[in-house]
């Protein structure tokens, strides 16, 4: 292990290395930990410039309940869902099949259809901008969910397929081809045969896609921009134009539009990191 | 049917005692990955390679979005290497890209600050990481609440020391090390989950025997810990470049550009000059520009893909 287990230091490092973590902690977290005071404040305490006393009153109901009631946060959420779950879904379901066929077939593109992946992947956005846009707006699908689902499926796929390829390369081939010397046909094995084993990797990938789509901020200003399409993370910086005074419903707001993805890292935490960290290890 | 190429296959190639099953299960599996590949291929052609070509041809031309466009030829670049805000927005993203730089040696000393086993430590790395989780536009307004001159946490402390409150994104000059700290602060926190994970992978033995040879502090973490740690370092530069590259949601939420686009990057410009300007020739081609400084990038990474691969 590296560095040297800390149980094998002096006594004193020992337990200044206990002190010092929750106290790394409050000050790596202090931006969050403010914001998540002020959203339990009441608005007087904001007004008279108490922001770092104890609270007058606990405003926590009240006001993570103003913000679904005077603002359109509920709305936004339910977006970002709308957007988000089947725009998970289709790009997890094409890049399995597209990770299939790069992973256990030999063709002459293969190599290059992979580049291609990955290159889309890295591609800045901008570039991408205004033929999407024109294109939604051709297809009749600007300022509808459709318009972010489509895109996202796309080009996460491009991630996805990346994902999908290397973890199915190292599936055992002789599985497949003792399949294909029986006579199966391609789609079942895919169907029979790859799909029960990839599953532990579609759920890790989805988790991780469900992140980067729901914290997706650029495509939801570009290509929707009505409050009943609109994704959260558009919604809030709505939110925060017309609330300017208002500290503590913008704070419970962006409490609010970050804890869906929260809970889910919090749960799944060893599905995500693997996918983020896919490739740290070797290579 | 061409059995004699498809022979090359080495899992056709057992199969081929029977010719007449053979040649119907070649053709299956010379086709069957395009049918695999199809629906994913079309779908990213239509929304990210087209694209990627379309908006180099749109450069070429003065449009509005609506009416008739334009051929101008170079006449945008012309202009917008002329034009000061390029310059301004050039100039930020390199100091983007050169301060983001922190983010590797920085996660790298969370990481090993954090490798330990006591107890609670998953819960610490899960809140070190938390930071990655939000979206940016959270991230943005947290610390547009943080560095409030009247009742951020940042005045709050300077002031606490006798300091003079400072309005950070107020001011021209202090205005992007302000977004940018706050960009680093997601980038750190990937950066040391790679970190970590790289740590998990160390070769116990070669660590054993660089100890036993007495190597120690920063000689052990230069010679025996970092080499182990290439994968690691690699990615995370590559996706703290791309990071730096791609600031585009903090400059909106934060400061919009401001103030007088001196917070400005070329990812927000572009989206200004179009959208607001209605100048989508000039805007595809500050995103062409933007694209090309990416490329060298995201070259490097493919060929270093493609040679482990082969």
């Amino acid at each position: 292990m590296y560095p040297r287990p800390i149980e094998k230091a002096s006594a004193f490092t020992n337990i200044s290395y206990r002190v010092a973590l929750p106290i790394s902690i409050v000050l790596w977290l202090l931006p969050l930990l403010a914001v998540m005071a002020t959203s339990v404040r009441s608005l007087n305490d904001i007004n008279q410039g108490n922001y770092w006393g104890w609270p007058s009153e606990w405003m926590l109901i009240e006001n993570y309940t103003q913000v679904f009631t005077s603002t359109p946060m509920f709305q936004y959420l339910m977006n970002s869902l709308i957007i988000t779950l089947p725009a998970v879904a289709g790009c997890v379901a094409l890049s399995t099949m597209a990770g299939f066929a790069l992973a256990k077939y030999n063709f002459k593109a293969n190599i290059w259809i992979f580049a291609t992946f990955i290159a889309g992947n890295f591609v800045p956005f901008q570039i991408l901008m205004i033929p999407v846009r024109d294109l939604t707006i051709q297809f009749g699908l600007y300022d509808t969910h459709w318009a972010l689902i489509l895109f996202h499926v796309a080009f996460q796929t491009g991630f996805c397929t990346l994902f999908m390829r290397n973890f199915i390369v190292g599936l055992p081939t002789e599985l497949i081809e003792s399949a294909r010397v029986e006579g199966v046909s391609e789609f079942k094995i895919f169907w029979h045969i790859v799909l029960p084993l990839v599953k532990p990797a579609t759920a890790a990938l989805a988790v991780l896609v469900f992140t980067f789509i729901w914290n997706d901020f650029f495509w939801a200003l570009v290509l929707v921009q009505s409050d009943e399409v609109r994704p959260v993370t558009a919604g809030l910086s709505a939110l925060q134009g017309q609330w300017l005074a208002s500290w503590q419903l913008i704070s419970a707001g962006a409490v609010v539009a970050a804890l869906p993805p929260v809970i889910l890292f919090f749960t799944m935490q060893r599905h995500f990191i693997a996918g983020l960290t896919l490739g740290a290890t070797k290579g | 049917m061409t059995s004699s190429s498809s022979n090359k296959s080495p899992e056709n190639a057992v199969n081929s005692a029977s010719e007449l099953t053979a040649g119907k299960r070649l053709r299956a599996s010379d086709v069957a990955p395009w049918m695999f590949l199809g629906p994913a291929l079309i779908i990213f052609s239509i929304y990210v390679l087209f694209p990627v070509l379309q908006s180099i041809w749109l450069s070429f031309f003065e449009w509005d979005g609506l009416g008739e466009k334009t051929f101008i030829g170079f006449g945008n670049y012309v202009e917008l290497f002329d034009s000061d805000q390029f310059w301004t927005a050039l100039t930020n993203n390199i100091m983007w890209m050169v301060l983001f730089m922190l983010a590797p040696p920085m996660g790298l000393a969370i990481a090993l600050f954090l490798n330990q086993q006591v107890y609670g430590i998953r819960l610490v790395k899960a809140l070190f990481f938390f930071p990655f989780v939000i979206s940016q536009v959270v991230v943005g307004l947290v610390f547009s609440w943080f560095y409030d001159p009247s009742f951020g946490v940042l005045n709050s402390v300077i002031t606490f020391f006798g300091g003079d409150p400072v309005s950070i994104l107020a001011d021209e000059d202090l205005v992007t090390y302000g977004i940018i700290a706050a960009g680093l602060w997601p980038q750190i926190a990937y950066c040391m989950i790679l970190y970590l994970t790289g740590l998990n992978n160390l070769n116990h033995e070669q660590l054993e025997a660089a100890r036993l040879d007495n190597a120690k502090g920063w000689k052990m973490l230069w010679y025996i810990v970092l080499p182990q740690l290439r994968p690691a370092t690699f990615i995370a530069i590559v996706v703290t470049v791309i990071g730096a590259l791609r600031s585009f949601d903090l400059v909106a939420t934060m400061t919009a550009g401001g103030p007088w686009g001196s917070s400005t990057v070329l990812a927000y410009m572009m989206y200004e000059e179009s959208i607001f300007n209605y100048r989508m020739g000039y805007g595809a081609a500050v995103a062409v520009v933007l694209f090309l400084i990416m490329d060298i990038y995201i070259a490097y990474f493919l060929w270093r893909m493609i040679r482990s691969e082969k």
